[in-house]
């Protein structure tokens, strides 16, 4: 228990790292931000607009510094994150909530896939030492990871979208189509998201072969597992029960994590297959100066972040004794 | 317990060897040869090495193979590979070999200046934190995993556009400040780990002062995870740096892998028949990174002799038996004449 | 005869003429390393009767936790057995595979290991493990399960509400127990030991072994205990081996070796461990360290430490020679009874060697 509020601490300490970063970046920044930004403004601005921006900088308000600062905490605290510029009138919230379920879909999904057969692949692969598995796996699962994600996209656009002409190359769904329920739909999304989901699957499985490999090698070495074979148990059961169940602990927080940055993750390949997740948005509002819209992405991120880590913990307990009682 | 004491009292003969006395534990300083051995005899060092000498080589010497002024827009554009244009030329009027040869300067900048960078750091405030303990170790750790727990890359983008445009030292700096605590956190539990062992205990006693202690003990015992650290935080380097210029947040003007893959996008390269100035520096960039992966999983294998592929082993294992036949078998009643 | 690796069973599946539970043969470990093959056991051979008690004691790294596993079939690569022979109650055990020797495994044979924090799977209830065990042998009834873990535990002396614990929540004496118990869930034939008392302190080991003893006594089964505290186990042994290098040096009644040592190790040893009774003697100790086993010595692996050593010692290495009721691998006691140790055929046969020193031993024959 007195783990789980330190680590509540610690999140509070992190999300006001999060939020002062926000806060004092911009005010770092030469000249006007406000004027800076409405310069590259499309469309008509208002004056009162222009004030508005310059209010949330702190340009030419009389308010001290400490009482802008906690009426920015003010706002998040109720929800307030302004109104997108690229977007405008669309506020930052509902472009938010309209891009989320994007990204978890996809993201989601490929990380948890990623997950579970890498660590499926990584246990045989430690098991059966010295089979083929074994020997070409890592070379090559290590030069895997080594791939730029956006390159892999690009490489995949070019040969399954341009040359074959197989699957889409951009977007969630073909915009030409009127969203619904309808299966047809549901069809074109998930074509639509074969090639985003297969270069993340590519250039994430490989961390998690490779760990998974080698804390399982780590594991296969301990006494109990050497107990585990004196005691005649069946070979599947030592490698799951015994030496998985142990090798796997340490991934668990290394997964949490993953998950956490599941939201902001996969910012380049929703760039390069224009996904209108959340990394998209975020790169959209870098692209056209949308700080409102960037800082509250920026924000979102973190708080996904830490939630997951919070997960990882309760999972690391509920797995793993030692921590329950240990404290 | 009973354990058998190790001194050599008078009444043992004189021509005996003298006692051996259990010294510092080994301190994991690989001489150069035995660096060198090491790295022959595994096959993905090998394969690291000869990659990241080979773009070394190219960073320093680019004029040698690439003839050209890769920034020079003069050329036709969008050319296919020929003999004058290896590799053809970008909507823009660049060679693309030259591009890709010089750019090799700029990421190799980057690779190992934010790892250097990020590995002095990592190492100044891991060591610190175990070292110094109490609330020292509680401020630090804290810094180091807050900034570990923020998203990094949405991190690196609000800084970087904030900074707006960053030329390759921003860059660097900006890789370094976000990159380092990864490192950091593994390299303080070795630390910590290292604090308890008795020939820091007795460099106390002795009546070290405590940066002797820190330099000259702790650190040279830490050599492998430091370079590894290196090797860490270059790949992220690569990785990330060219992922920034990709979505054009490095200096678009300069020459680079990352830039090279920002330009190609813009100007819609797949779409429009320009395979080769998508395709080369993505292999480029995986390749560098590769070198560095590679060494990284080497370095580990070498400090982890369970890790090695099984087959060499065993291999080795029928080759040494082979060779033993011939050799006496000494032992009970077995005869020697061999 | 180059060392080979032990295939198929040697020996019929009956009860051989010995009677014994175990029987050794020539047993030789090798670890196949990249930088080379270092033996770690070589041309082992012992008996063990019904019952019986034997203690193996050496320095660390004289291989004697190796031989251990080697009995055990517990090896792991790179630790390979490359020659030699195990026959338990009249089954060789040599080259049979997992599957083959679950049904011998932990009915028959069970195994203590020297630390029970590290032996123990942290994540799982001493219980859980207990039933694990069980499963794996065809016992499936809660009731039965749940009976005999609390009766082995009540065996040991602890309280069967620990079955619920995690190995962590344990004091380390309790989990050494507990990992007997565990060893006596089927009263097996053969329970071996590796240095189950050293992560203890004085007193629990102490009253751990006098729990071993006890359940001997009530259980009859066999015990091979590896430890390196010859004065502990040599209060409760039958008989003692002394391991130096991969070899046995000395192995004979206990009374024998702990009042005589015929080797000059044991008798270092022994002198190492001043009685607590007797009169003050100047500590002694062995000076120097073991050989490097990649490259061991070419005579008598001892010879480089030892205060009697003698010219030929460092020519060629000794047999075994036997002393009344021992074996001893040292030249001193070459003429003694006459040459090759005992009735035991050496796995690679006790071939004719043409070296001079040997030859009138041989002649005894």
């Amino acid at each position: 228990m007195r783990f789980l509020l330190r680590r509540l601490g610690f999140f509070a300490v992190t999300m006001w790292a999060a939020l002062t970063l926000n806060f004092f970046l911009p005010r770092l920044m030469p000249g006007n931000p406000a004027e800076a930004m409405m310069g590259k403004f499309r469309g008509p601005v208002s004056p009162q607009a222009l004030k508005a921006l310059e209010l949330a900088f702190g340009v030419d308000t009389h308010q001290s510094l400490i009482s802008q600062y906690f009426g920015y905490i003010g706002d998040v605290a109720t929800g307030k994150f302004g109104t997108s510029l690229y977007f405008y009138p669309t506020s930052v919230g509902r472009v938010i909530l309209d891009a989320i379920p994007w990204t978890l879909g996809l993201v989601g999904v490929t990380t948890i896939l990623a997950f579970v057969l890498g660590t499926g692949i990584g246990i045989m692969s430690a098991w059966r030492r010295g089979g083929a598995l074994d020997s070409i796996g890592p070379p090559v699962f290590v030069i895997a990871t080594a791939i730029p994600y956006f390159w892999i996209g690009l490489m995949l656009i070019l040969i399954f979208a341009v040359r074959l002409q197989w699957l889409p190359a951009a977007f969630g769904f073909d915009i030409t189509l009127t969203p619904s329920l309808s299966l047809p739909f549901i069809a074109n999304i998930l074509e639509h998201a074969i090639l985003p989901a297969t270069a993340l699957l590519v250039t994430t499985i490989g961390t998690w072969i490779l760990t998974m490999r080698n804390n399982m090698i780590t594991t296969l070495a301990e006494d109990y597992v050497r107990m585990a074979r004196a005691k005649g148990l069946p070979g599947r059961r030592i490698m799951l029960d015994y030496a998985a169940r142990n090798a796997l602990l340490p991934n668990l927080t290394g997964f949490a994590m993953s998950l956490g940055f599941v939201v902001g993750g996969a910012i380049l390949v929703e760039y390069v297959f224009n996904y209108p997740g959340v990394g998209y948005m975020l790169l959209q509002a870098v692209n056209n100066e949308d700080y409102p819209l960037m800082q509250a992405l920026f924000l979102l991120i973190t708080v996904a972040v830490l939630v997951a880590i919070l997960l990882a913990d309760i999972a690391t307990a509920v797995f793993d004794p030692r921590t329950r009682t240990g404290g | 317990m009973a354990m058998l004491p190790v001194s050599a009292p008078a009444e043992w003969p004189q021509n005996l060897p003298p006692p051996v006395v259990s010294g510092p534990a080994r301190r994991g300083r690989p001489g150069l040869t035995r660096l060198v051995r090491a790295v022959r005899s595994n096959r993905k060092a090998t394969a690291g090495t000869v990659l990241l000498v080979l773009f070394t080589l190219v960073a320093l010497f680019p004029g040698v193979i690439a003839h050209d002024n890769p920034s020079a827009t003069i050329y036709a554009r969008s050319l296919g590979p020929s003999a004058r244009h290896l590799l053809g030329t970008t909507a823009l009027g660049q060679d693309i070999w030259a591009q890709t040869v010089y750019g090799t300067q700029q990421v190799l900048i980057i690779a190992i200046g934010v790892g250097l960078l990020s590995t002095g750091v990592a190492v100044l405030i891991g060591v610190a934190a175990a070292y110094l303990g109490g609330w020292w170790d509680g401020g630090l750790s804290l810094l180091t995993d807050v900034l570990l727990v923020i998203p990094l890359f949405p991190l690196l983008i609000v800084i970087a556009t904030y900074v707006q445009g960053a030329g390759t030292l921003i860059l660097v700096l900006v890789l370094t400040l976000t990159g380092w605590s990864y490192t950091a956190r593994q390299l303080r539990s070795q630390a910590l780990s290292l604090r308890s062992r008795d020939f820091l205990e007795a460099a106390r006693v002795r009546g070290e002062r405590r940066m002797y202690i820190v330099l000259v003990e702790i650190i040279p015992t830490m050599t492998s995870l430091i370079v590894a650290s290196f090797l860490t935080n270059a790949l992220y380097a690569v990785l990330f740096g060219s992922s920034l210029q990709f979505i054009g947040l490095g200096d678009p003007n300069s020459v680079s892998w990352g830039t090279m893959l920002y330009w190609a996008e813009n100007n819609e390269a797949l779409q429009t028949g320009q395979y080769l100035w998508a395709i080369v520096p993505g292999v480029c960039i995986a390749a560098l990174g590769a070198a560095f992966a590679l060494l990284n999983y080497a370095f580990d294998e070498i400090g982890n002799p369970a890790l090695r592929p099984l087959r060499a082993r065993r291999r080795m294992g029928r080759r040494s038996r082979k060779a033993r036949v011939a050799v006496p078998v000494s032992g009970m009643g077995v005869s020697r004449a061999r | 005869m180059p060392a080979r690796r032990h295939r198929g069973p040697a020996a019929p599946a009956l009860s051989p003429a010995t009677g014994s539970v175990l029987e050794v043969r020539d047993l030789s470990v090798e670890y196949i390393l990249d930088r080379g093959t270092i033996t770690a056991v070589e041309h082992v051979s012992f008996d063990l009767d019904p019952g019986e008690f034997i203690g193996i004691v050496g320095e660390s790294g004289c291989g004697k936790s190796t031989l251990l596993f080697a009995i055990a079939q517990l090896l792991a690569p790179p630790a390979e057995i490359t020659g030699g022979s195990v026959i338990f109650k009249g089954r060789s055990m040599v080259g049979l595979t997992d599957k083959q020797l679950a049904a011998v495994r932990w009915r028959d044979l069970s195994v203590v290991m020297q630390s029970a924090m590290n032996a123990l799977n942290p994540v799982k209830s001493i219980g859980a493990q207990f039933k694990d065990a069980m499963r794996a042998h065809g016992v499936s009834s809660k009731q039965e399960i749940a009976g005999r873990s609390a009766e082995v535990l009540k065996m040991v002396g602890i309280d069967p509400v620990h079955l619920k614990s995690y190995p962590h929540q344990l004091s380390g004496g309790m989990r050494q127990r507990s990992m007997i118990a565990m060893a006596m869930l089927f009263t097996p034939d053969l329970v071996i030991m590796d240095e189950p008392t050293s992560a203890l302190d004085v007193v629990a080991q102490r009253s751990l072994m006098v729990q071993i003893k006890e359940l001997q006594r009530e259980f009859g089964f066999a015990v091979i205990f590896v430890t390196h505290d010859m004065s502990l186990v040599s209060h409760f042994s039958d008989r003692l081996m002394v391991m130096y290098a991969g070899q046995v040096a000395e192995l004979g009644a206990t009374r024998q070796v702990f009042d005589s040592p015929l080797h000059p190790y044991s008798a270092g040893l022994l002198d190492a461990f001043p009685s607590i009774r007797g009169e003050r003697v100047h500590l002694r100790g062995i000076p120097g360290s073991p050989p490097d086993l990649a490259r061991p010595p070419h005579g008598c692996r001892f010879a480089p430490r030892c205060p009697k050593v003698m010219a030929r010692c460092e020519d060629a290495p000794p047999d075994l020679y036997q002393v009344g009721g021992t074996q001893v691998r040292c030249y001193l006691h070459e003429g003694a009874s006459g040459g090759d140790a005992g009735s035991w055929a050496s796995g690679s046969g006790a071939a004719g060697s043409q070296d001079a020193g040997n030859e009138d031993a041989r002649s005894a024959l």
